[in-house]
């Protein structure tokens, strides 16, 4: 298989940039025998959509739960705004306005949308939920992220699978989040539905007070909307490279020599 | 793919399905949420039937004591807790023993201990919070079923109330009512008690429920439990809490039942008003399988039980086929929640 180490085309080289938003250097992470991520460089810059793929197992997830405080690495070091952090917890991540869109979506079906754009952050008043201003301050949002729903009353239940990405994506937003890391945001989604899904992420882009980690194993599905995207594979980092450099056509050469090469190896110990 | 990254700009989400099926699922929806509509109407049935077949009989406030304090007070405050704890993925089914043991916590403390009566209903309330915690310890924090570990903790404390009683119930003194009167004990105007402190407990439970973070994050721990864990809700602190809250109302009706007899009775209790409480809450409303119940569909679910009961003895039927009809409206409640669910389903699927 082909490394592909390639020089970083952000500004700042080896040091952080003033306008880079995350860094990571040198993550390691095992479970019991298995390693799920070795010596994991990565770097985000203000603004940018950084598609993240690699195959199941590649060591997508451990990233994103290391990024967004869920687990702990057991080397390297992460920087935030050029500023060396410890991830403990969600909330922490949060706090540093890392939130992430997960696959399984977080969100409660049977609350109605607002409270589930509000959860765990909901505003109080005499301890009693102030659920009208909540409900006003999620319409506007809403409408201002271009995101058409029957009521914010509904609960989320009622919802299609691509208007709960969507509400599951404003409620990151929302939640003044300044990197967002979206799990397979297209994962068992319509045509029409992914399109929605890309188009609310182009809108992000071209407000460009966001920082978007697009994690896919489907890079064809992202790989328009990224400007640059990185390949994991058995939890490294094999290709770096802007989107306008790399293709599909190449990703997938990648990709099939490294099925024909587990395939070689299957037969061998055959 | 190309046509799929490039979209207009803008979308709108529109519902799914059209006019009639949205109609029809709307509906439905309303009829899923105002689950306590159903259980209202057979409260309001049975106590009119019951109210204009045996006037004289059934409208004394004799009787009327009996109906609410003694028989719908204690379905209807633990089934508070089982609301709370059905809710949220659990279910304690010791409560009952909960009831039976904490009269002797109070009965040991003012006779061997000298405490004085009203420290001690107090301790024997905080005992029925400790055992709420113990069950959410093992539960939560060491993974056990709470079917399972509240059947362990539930036997452990009926053995203990048998072990402290010698099995005998235990008089408790005259001098003791001082106190009891604000939990309950008979004659005016204290027999309310029980029904009052219903009132006020269902009242503040509701909007707690409704209206506070703790109700949403218990919705939130049953209805996603591992997405309430991902924004960040302590899922076992709203566990172990809704345990501790059950544990202190199965101490609570303990008590009052204790003082409104004037025994502590370790054959009181145990399972019956556990799953009075819990037939109460499923035909209110509340999801078996967590994320969605009412504290006011509880209230009406105990309501209807203790109508029944109370019904059947002023009419002067045999209580002997209580049971029946106590089963066939769990089961009756039970497939109606199901059927509408799937109901529900099947519209939005079109």
């Amino acid at each position: 298989m082909t490394v592909q180490d390639q020089t970083p085309q952000a500004p700042g080289g080896p040091g952080p940039a003033p306008d880079e938003v995350l860094r990571a250097e040198h993550l390691s992470k095992t479970f019991g025998a298995v390693t799920a991520l070795n010596d994991v460089n990565l770097r985000l810059a203000r603004g940018e959509v950084l598609g993240l793929i690699g195959d199941n197992g590649a060591g997508k997830s451990t990233l994103l739960k290391i990024f967004c405080g869920f687990q702990q690495p057991d080397t390297g070091r992460i920087l935030v705004n050029g500023e060396e952090v410890t991830l403990k917890s969600v909330t922490q991540a949060r706090s540093l306005g890392i939130d992430v869109v997960y696959q399984d979506l977080a969100l409660v079906n049977e609350l109605s949308v607002y409270h589930n754009m509000f959860l765990n952050r909901e505003q109080v008043r005499w301890s009693l939920l102030s659920n009208r201003s909540m409900r006003r301050i999620a319409e506007e949002h809403l409408n201002e992220m271009g995101v058409h729903i029957p009521s914010v009353n509904v609960p989320v239940a009622s919802l299609s699978g691509g208007q709960r990405q969507a509400i599951a994506v404003a409620r990151a937003v929302f939640t003044n989040a300044k990197i967002l890391l979206l799990d397979e945001p297209l994962a068992a989604m319509g045509v029409k539905e992914g399109a929605m899904i890309l188009d609310l992420v182009q809108d992000l882009k071209r407000r460009g007070d966001v920082s978007i980690i697009i994690i896919a194993h489907n890079y064809s599905q992202v790989l328009d909307v990224c400007d640059r995207v990185n390949l994991l594979q058995h939890g490294e980092i094999t290709l770096d490279k802007a989107s306008r450099d790399t293709s599909v056509q190449e990703l997938n050469d990648i990709v099939v020599a490294e099925y024909r090469r587990a395939l070689e190896e299957r037969q061998r110990s055959a | 793919m190309s046509e799929v990254t490039e979209p207009e700009g803008g979308f709108i989400l529109r519902p799914e399905g059209n006019g009639t099926i949205r109609l029809a699922r709307q509906g439905l929806g309303v009829f899923g949420r105002q689950r306590e509509a159903t259980v209202l109407i057979v409260a309001v049935a049975l106590l009119l039937y019951f109210g204009l077949s045996y006037r004289s009989t059934f409208v004394s406030s004799v009787n009327l004591v009996d109906l609410l304090s003694e028989y719908m007070a204690p379905i209807a405050i633990i089934a508070i807790g089982e609301v709370l704890l059905l809710i949220c993925g659990e279910i304690d089914l010791s409560v009952g023993f909960v009831y039976t043991y904490v009269p002797f916590v109070m009965y040991d403390a003012i006779m061997y201990y000298h405490v004085p009566v009203a420290l001690a209903a107090i301790l024997a309330l905080l005992a029925g919070v400790v055992i709420g915690w113990v069950n959410g310890f093992i539960t939560v924090t060491l993974g056990v079923p709470s079917f399972i570990t509240t059947i362990g903790t539930g036997f452990g404390l009926q053995g203990l109330a048998l072990v402290v009683s010698h099995a005998e119930p235990l008089p408790l003194p005259t001098a003791w009512n001082s106190v009891g009167k604000w939990l309950g004990i008979p004659g005016n105007p204290w027999q309310w008690a029980p029904l009052i402190w219903t009132v006020v407990l269902i009242l503040i439970f509701h909007v707690v429920l409704v209206r506070s973070r703790w109700g949403l994050y218990t919705i939130a721990s049953g209805g996603n439990l591992l997405g309430a864990r991902e924004a960040g809700i302590n899922v076992g602190r709203i566990k172990y809490g809704n345990f501790m809250i059950t544990g202190f109302l199965g101490a609570l009706v303990g008590l009052q039942t204790a003082f409104y007899t004037s025994s502590a009775d370790p054959s009181g209790g145990g399972y019956a008003p556990m799953f009075n409480a819990v037939i109460a809450a499923v035909i209110g409303g509340t999801a078996m399988l967590g994320g969605s119940g009412t504290i006011l569909g509880a209230f009406l679910g105990a309501m209807v039980l203790a109508t029944l009961d109370d019904g059947f003895t002023i009419a002067g039927i045999s209580s002997n086929p209580l049971p029946i009809i106590f089963g066939s409206a769990i089961l009756i409640a039970m497939i109606a929640n199901v059927q509408l669910g799937r109901l529900r389903q099947a519209g939005r699927a079109l």
